[in-house]
Parts: C-alpha cells; sequence; structure tokens
C-alpha cells in the first residue's frame, strides 16, 4: 500500500503541473462497446480517450504505465443514489435528501452535495466513478445531478446538472405497520384505504394541473407579457416540457408503473422509469415507448410472497430478452444498499439468464445512454471522458481488486477511511 | 418429470436411506478441497473422499462436477419469528424465540435455496438483556418443533448502544413504551447489565442454599421461581450462550469486563463493527465475533464500521463469522464471504469458514455441522459454480441428507403453482361478480317481489 501511495502522490504532483498525456499499455482492454483487445493500450490525453489498440506509439512526453496481467475497464456508473447528500442514514442533521412540500422543481441536487463526504472515496474503490445522486419526498422531488465520484468542488464534479427532473409518481398509500410518514394514521383498514385512495386521486389532480401551470407559465414567458413575473419552480419545469430534461419517474406495481407511462405521453415528457419492481409486467409497453429502467437493488426479497424465490434476481434477463433498456442502481447509501456493491446487483443476475456482457453493460455504457451522456462516459472509446479503472479480473466479482483508477484522465487515489482504519487497527 | 419419476426419486429417502453425491468439487473446509465423492447414510456423512465406493441400494446423485460444500449456518437471523422485541423492559429474560416461531415463513424457503441449513433466531435489540435465542435448522416444510435444532446450546441476546437507547422514545416501534425506559445512555446500559446479575447471583444463591439444606436432610422452603433470572442464573453456570450485539469499541470493552466480573463468557459478540479496534481483548476473552461483511454509516454507531472487520479479527485471532440479520442478505451469504477475501486478503478456505465451521463453533454445534467429515449431519449446499463467485447460484440442499430443495423440482412445480394461484383468483373474482349483482335486500324491493321467495 505504502508503494501505492508514493505512486499516487507521484502522479498527484506530476498532475498538479499540468494536463498529462498517459499511454496504458499490455493489459487487457474491455471497451464494453466493443471486441475485447488482448495486450491492448489506451492512451489518454486532456482528460479524454485520444486512442484505443492494440498497438499505440508513445506520444512525445506522455507517461507510460505498463499493465500487463490486468485488466481495464471503463468506470462504473450508480444509477440511483444520495452520495453526498446523506452521509449517516439516521442522523436527521446529516441528511439533505427530502424538504418540505410536494412540488419542489426548483431544489437541485448539486446545491448540497458535500464533496468530502467519506461516501465518495469508499464507493470509488470499488469502481464506481459516477453517480446519480436524487432528492426525494413529495411529488416532484426535485432535480438530480450526474456527477463523477473525485472533485474539489460539485463543478469539478458534475457531468450533468440537472441530469433529470425527479418525480415520486402519486400511488395509494396505506399506512404500514411501522407508520408510513406520508400517509394519514387512520385506524380501521378500509377507512385508511378510502383516506389513501382520496388522497393519492387528488395528488394526481396536483400533479396533472401543476404541468399544466408550468405549461401556461412558458407560454407567458414566451409572449413576454408586460405582467409576467418569474416563478423558480415553474421555471425549472420548462426544460421538462422543452424535452431538453427527462423525468425520473419512480413508480413500482404495474398499476403506477402504467399511469406514469400514460402520464408521460401526454405530458410528452421524456421518461426514465425509477425502480420498476414490477417492469417486467408491462415490458412491452416500456419497449415500445422507449422507456429506460432504473431497477431496483436485484438482491432483495421477492415483491410477492408468493413470487418464485428468485424472482428478483431473473427479472433483468426477463427485461434484456424483452428488448428494455436498463440500468442498475443501489439507492444507497444505506445499511444494506451500498453503492460499491453495485457490481454485484448486476453479477446477481447473471446467474438467472442475463447475459454477463449485458450486465457489465448496465453498469457502463447504458447508465451512460439513459442518462442522455453516451458519447461522453461508459466505454472505451475515442473521445470520451478516460473514466477507467485496471482491475485483476472481471469486476462484476468480489474477489477482483480494483487496481488503479482513472477520472477524466487522471490517476484517483483509491485510499478511504475503511482502508486508513484498518492499517491503522492491524497495527495496533 | 412424470409423477412416477418422482415418486422414484422419493423413495430411497422413505426407506433407511444411503445415498452417495458423486463427480462434485467437494469443499469440505476443515479438511481440504478434492474431486470425490460424498457417502451418507442415515442422515450423517459417513465417508467423503476422492474415492468412495458406492453401497448397493444406495441413491446416486451426480453433481456433473459441481460444488459442494458444507450447509451455510448464518448466526444472527429473525425470520420465521413471529415477534423480535420485547421491548417494554430493560430485562426481557423472560421471553424466548422458541415459543414464536411460524414454520411456514416464506423466507425459511428463500433462506434454503440460498444455500442456508443453519440459522441462529435471536430476540431484537431493544433491551440490555433480551429475549431467549432459538438455533434452528431450514427444515422447510416440518412444524416449529421439527425446525428447532435439537441438542444445540440455549442461548440469550443482550444489546448495548443506540438500539437500546432508542428503546425508551415514543414511536420507536419496538412495544408500548409510552415514556422514556431506562437506560437512555451506554452508562446506564452497563448498570441495567450490573443490576441484572447481581440479583441474578442473589437467586442463584438462594437456590443454592435451599439445595444445601435438603442436602443435610434439613427442612426447606424452595426459594419462588423467577423466569428473568433463570436464564441469567443458566449464563453464570455456563450452560446458556450470550449473543451480544454491540457496535463500538467502548461499550465492546465495557461488556468484556462486567462479564469478566461475573465470572462469565460473551460467546458471541454480534454485528461488532468496531471490533477491529479491541481484537487483542476481545481474543483474550476468548469471545467470538459475528459481524456484518460491509455495512456502514446507516446510523452513528456504524460510521466507523469497516469491511476489512471480519479478516482483521480472524488475523489477531477470533473466531469469525459473517451473518445477515436480514432475510434478504442471508440469501447469499457466500458472496458476503468472498468480501473478506477482498477486504483483508483472506483465502478461499478462511472466507469460507466465516460462513460454515465458524459460525458452528460459535453455536457450540461444530460436532454436528459446519464442515464436510464423516459423524456429522449431511447438511450440505451443491452450487453450480465456486460458492466464491457471484455467478453462483444454488442448485441442490441436503439437510440431515433429505433433500430439502432442489432448483429443477422448483421450476418444475412453478407451473402448477401458477395454475393453482390463477384458480384461486378466478373463484374469488366470480364469487366476488356474483355477490355484485345481487340486489341489495332492501324492504321495499323485498315487498316488491312477486311471490317472495317462498
Amino acid at each position: 500500500m505504502k508503494t501505492c501511495l508514493t505512486i499516487f502522490l507521484a502522479l498527484a504532483s506530476l498532475r498538479a503541473a499540468g494536463p498529462e498525456t498517459i499511454l496504458l499499455r499490455g493489459a487487457t482492454v474491455h471497451p464494453v462497446s466493443g471486441a475485447d483487445i488482448a495486450d491492448g493500450s489506451v492512451l489518454m490525453r486532456d482528460g479524454k480517450i485520444a486512442e484505443v489498440g492494440a498497438r499505440i506509439a508513445v506520444p512525445k512526453g506522455a507517461r507510460v504505465i505498463e499493465l500487463k496481467g490486468l485488466h481495464i475497464y471503463p468506470g462504473m456508473i450508480d444509477s440511483g443514489t444520495e452520495i453526498g447528500l446523506t452521509e449517516i442514514e439516521a442522523v436527521r442533521e446529516m441528511s439533505d435528501i427530502s424538504d418540505i412540500g410536494l412540488f419542489k422543481p426548483q431544489l437541485r441536487a448539486a446545491a448540497a452535495v458535500n464533496p468530502a463526504s467519506e461516501h465518495i472515496p469508499v464507493t470509488r474503490a470499488n469502481g464506481i466513478t459516477s453517480v446519480i445522486t436524487s432528492p426525494g419526498g413529495g411529488i416532484v422531488a426535485g432535480q438530480s445531478v450526474l456527477m463523477h465520484l473525485s472533485g474539489w468542488t460539485i463543478e469539478d464534479m458534475a457531468v450533468r446538472s440537472p441530469a433529470a427532473m425527479r418525480l415520486e409518481f402519486p400511488r395509494i398509500r396505506t399506512p404500514n405497520r411501522f407508520g408510513d410518514s406520508d400517509a394519514p394514521q387512520t385506524p380501521g383498514r378500509a377507512s385508511a384505504y378510502t383516506e389513501a385512495k382520496k388522497r393519492y386521486e387528488q395528488q394526481l389532480r396536483e400533479l396533472n394541473d401543476f404541468m399544466e401551470s408550468a405549461r401556461r407559465y412558458r407560454q407567458a414567458k414566451t409572449a413576454a407579457s408586460a405582467d409576467f413575473e418569474t416563478d423558480l419552480k415553474l421555471e425549472a419545469m420548462i426544460p421538462v416540457l422543452d424535452g431538453k430534461l427527462p423525468m425520473l419517474i419512480r413508480a413500482e406495481k404495474e398499476k403506477t408503473i402504467k399511469e406514469a407511462i400514460v402520464f408521460a405521453d401526454k405530458q410528452k415528457v421524456h421518461m426514465i422509469l425509477e425502480r420498476g419492481a414490477e417492469a417486467w409486467k408491462v415490458a412491452a409497453d416500456l419497449k415500445a415507448h422507449n422507456i429506460p429502467v432504473i431497477l431496483p437493488p436485484t438482491l432483495r426479497l421477492p415483491d410477492e410472497e408468493d413470487d418464485p424465490y428468485d424472482k428478483p434476481f431473473s427479472i433483468p434477463g426477463e427485461l434484456s430478452k424483452a428488448g428494455v433498456k436498463f440500468a442498475f442502481a443501489t439507492f444507497g447509501p444505506g445499511a444494506e444498499d451500498n453503492p460499491r456493491n453495485l457490481p454485484y446487483e448486476a453479477a446477481a443476475a447473471v446467474g438467472f439468464g442475463l447475459p454477463q456482457e449485458e450486465a457489465l453493460k448496465a453498469v457502463t455504457l447504458y447508465p451512460a445512454q439513459v442518462w442522455g451522456v453516451g458519447d461522453e462516459l461508459g466505454s472505451i472509446e475515442k473521445g470520451k471522458w478516460a473514466d477507467l479503472i485496471v482491475t485483476d479480473g472481471d469486476p462484476l466479482e468480489t474477489r477482483t481488486q480494483i487496481k488503479q483508477m482513472f477520472i477524466k484522465g487522471a490517476p484517483v487515489d483509491l485510499e478511504n477511511k475503511h482502508h486508513r482504519l484498518y492499517e491503522k487497527y492491524l497495527a495496533r | 418429470m412424470n409423477r412416477f419419476a418422482i415418486f422414484l426419486l422419493a423413495l430411497p429417502l422413505l426407506a433407511g436411506e444411503t445415498t452417495v453425491i458423486r463427480n462434485a468439487t467437494v469443499l469440505t473446509v476443515t479438511k481440504g478441497t478434492f474431486q470425490g465423492s460424498i457417502l451418507i447414510r442415515d442422515g450423517k456423512i459417513v465417508e467423503a473422499g476422492e474415492k468412495v465406493l458406492v453401497p448397493d441400494g444406495a441413491r446416486v446423485v451426480d453433481a456433473g462436477g459441481q460444488f459442494v460444500m458444507p450447509g451455510i449456518i448464518d448466526c444472527h437471523s429473525h425470520i420465521a419469528a413471529d415477534s423480535i422485541n420485547e421491548g417494554a423492559v430493560a430485562v426481557s429474560a423472560m421471553v424466548g424465540i422458541e415459543d414464536v416461531i411460524n414454520p411456514d415463513d416464506p423466507d425459511i424457503y428463500r433462506a434454503l435455496a440460498g444455500g442456508v441449513t443453519t440459522a441462529n433466531i435471536l430476540h431484537g435489540s431493544a433491551n440490555p438483556i433480551g429475549g431467549k435465542c432459538q438455533v434452528m435448522k431450514m427444515r422447510w416444510g416440518k412444524d416449529a418443533e421439527g425446525l428447532k435444532f435439537e441438542g444445540a446450546m440455549p442461548g440469550i441476546k443482550f444489546a448495548l448502544g443506540e438500539n437500546v437507547k432508542r428503546s425508551g422514545s415514543p414511536g420507536n416501534g419496538f412495544g408500548a413504551s409510552p415514556g422514556l425506559r431506562y437506560p437512555a445512555t451506554r452508562m446506564g446500559v452497563e448498570d441495567v447489565i450490573r443490576e441484572a446479575f447481581t440479583e441474578a447471583r442473589a437467586y442463584q444463591k438462594e437456590w443454592r442454599d435451599y439445595q444445601a439444606k435438603l442436602d443435610r436432610h434439613e427442612q426447606a422452603i424452595p426459594p419462588r421461581r423467577d423466569l428473568k433470572l433463570e436464564p441469567l442464573v443458566e449464563v453464570l453456570e455456563g450452560k446458556r450462550y450470550v449473543h451480544a450485539h454491540c457496535y463500538r469499541a467502548d461499550e465492546i470493552l465495557m461488556l468484556l469486563r462486567v462479564a469478566d466480573d461475573f465470572g462469565f463468557k460473551i460467546r458471541t459478540l454480534q454485528h461488532v463493527l468496531e471490533g477491529y479496534k479491541v481484537a487483542q481483548e476481545i481474543a483474550v476473552h476468548g469471545a467470538g465475533a459475528s459481524t456484518f461483511s460491509d455495512w456502514w454509516a446507516y446510523k452513528a454507531e456504524a460510521f466507523d464500521a469497516i469491511p476489512y472487520n471480519a479478516a482483521l479479527m480472524t488475523r489477531k485471532g477470533i473466531v469469525v463469522s459473517v451473518n445477515s440479520d436480514s432475510a434478504e442478505l442471508m440469501r447469499h451469504l457466500n458472496t458476503e464471504a468472498a468480501k473478506a477475501m477482498k477486504y483483508g486478503g483472506l483465502n478461499e478456505t478462511e472466507a469460507l469458514a466465516l460462513v460454515t465451521i465458524n459460525p458452528a463453533k460459535q453455536l457450540g454445534i461444530e460436532n454436528r455441522v459446519g464442515s464436510i467429515e464423516p459423524g456429522k449431519d449431511a447438511d450440505l449446499t451443491i452450487y453450480d459454480k465456486h460458492p466464491l463467485s457471484n455467478y453462483a447460484k444454488v442448485t441442490k440442499v441436503f439437510i440431515d441428507g433429505q433433500l430439502y430443495f432442489d432448483r429443477e423440482k422448483d421450476l418444475e412445480e412453478r407451473p402448477g403453482r401458477e395454475a393453482r394461484k390463477k384458480a384461486l383468483i378466478d373463484k374469488f373474482k366470480a364469487q366476488e361478480k356474483k355477490e355484485r349483482k345481487k340486489p341489495e335486500p332492501t324492504e321495499d324491493k323485498k315487498s316488491e317481489e312477486p311471490g317472495g321467495e317462498q
């Protein structure tokens, strides 16, 4: 480790001198977008991938890193996290995920991401180079950010801000035994259901009204009438209405997903389905509408008591067969939802019908495409950001070690809180 | 497969049975790895080796080169328990999981399908001294008694830290405690445990005095039984294991010292996320450590948790297991164990030991389960790939030599199950429709009906 650190420090100091040109050589290159290259090379210049191939001449002034016996993959992308918005889940003071109110499209995750969060180095140590971080709560929750897991400020980190407008689609929510904070507590099941249904119907109306207000606001703005007044909430919706900003719509059950599809169709918004647990029931519809899915964790219990034991494991394979585009996500940090474990959510589907190459693509190239940065991230191709990981094997396998990482062509320190504590107490 | 074939397969299971699993990669955990066979008779492993003679009449299971390992043991689970926490009192030693086992919990089958054959089902973490635990085998289909691991040492749950402190506050979901319940600090947690064992000692003395009087043939009145203190006396006498939920290094050390003072042992420290900070002290006391592979930061006391915990404690001489505390995580403890290779560099055998022989030792059942050795229970899990691979899936699970999970059979039965489910739903829908069509039996309508119902 010490040597690693020394090398890193050396690299860091070099980097400070200016953007470095680095040639990675002698590794098996897995571009993901194309065939693997045995004994391949990747040239990184000005933060971008300048060349990929079997033989690349060493440009003048380039530093060469020999990687014999190792593998180069694109860095992985977690399509659903709360990284930077929460440090310790249970401590209210350390959470900035969910604000008050139902319609808050003006809230920006990027405004509250803590670039010094301990979760960032811990997560990237396992090969994750970018994540989506989203606000939550209410109906229109706010703006998600797509960011690199490296940088002094959010401005260094952000790839797209906003990357999406997040909507938690209204649904009938009856109070559960732990007391759902959002649902009214009414004794008696029947009345609780009636209340919940009424609430849901009202929320649907409010959502449609809100979209209508936004539309009229845009009209008034375009007309530049004298009495036009800026409204930050409605202003934030304009890119959504213009089809420039996708709507990340959380919907889990078949009924909600179907309603969300109808909504997106009617409102002419570009929809990305989030946590579509029952997306497999609506696969044809999703495919027909070209709606991609951010999958809920593969490693979860079956959604229904009488589902086959392996249902969550087989869903990604089923969606893949149906031609639905999807990306994996962890929705962490939480106890069981660890963003560093993203590759294992993908791997868990492989034994149950998802081809390994598709699993790998669904944590690299597919998320890049879903988030509208398919020509910037997600594969090892000329012109893309040089977000690369160097491994001693398949990154979807737990036993594989991540040896090196580059984000925007710069070496990234893989040291983190966990490893520091390990070294400290191992030496005790 | 037709019904007749299934019957033939079931036949040897009904007789006094001999089974040979052949053509397998056998990961014994304690005796190395080899290509070979396992001979099972009457639920026990008789022989495991590269060459095993197949006795006449033995049922042969061809593993087709797949991987056989000892059934996974989860040292911390709450599945199949109808209730978990008795949180109204700080010491709830009088209650026990043994009384609330639900053998129909589908999580039992799901755990089985994840390769788990044995689990320690614990009381919750609402009190410094909680309820009694129950070690259980995943004998899906058996009743509550049939699930219990016969002869396993009884246990009791202790808990320290945030969950305990929090349990007094209203609306915490841990039972009916309207006001604050003592303790609310880690100081109070220590005090509650010391008070309880001080009482238990006095209670133990009452019984000893009574016994001494009887031995001297004196007249004596038996002390009144105290169901709360009885399990604690068992702890003092080494007849009941303490499984203590804990997080921070300070509280771990506190508990070890309390136990030292009262002369008993902590059998396992559960979660023990900062165990790596006081590994020496844990090793000296002789406690086992049962931890999560990599959970962290979900609460304040988990902020210094590290995924190297299992490996570091192993290196410092502690018997370590990796547990689930979750019906979901329980389904892939094999790859949870693999994380100790990634974080801290354990080898394959050490990693597999974290979910097999080590938890068996911690539960005092290592003479029965946890490795593939002659004389042990034939609790075996077969994977299609190496169990430390994320691509591996369970194909068969044996408990006591009986096939309790078979993926092929599960797949075969699905259409039938779906058809039955659909038939039930259709029947219900038809019923509902019929009821909806029936006119409201109001007085007016009745009088309008010509002839009525005569």
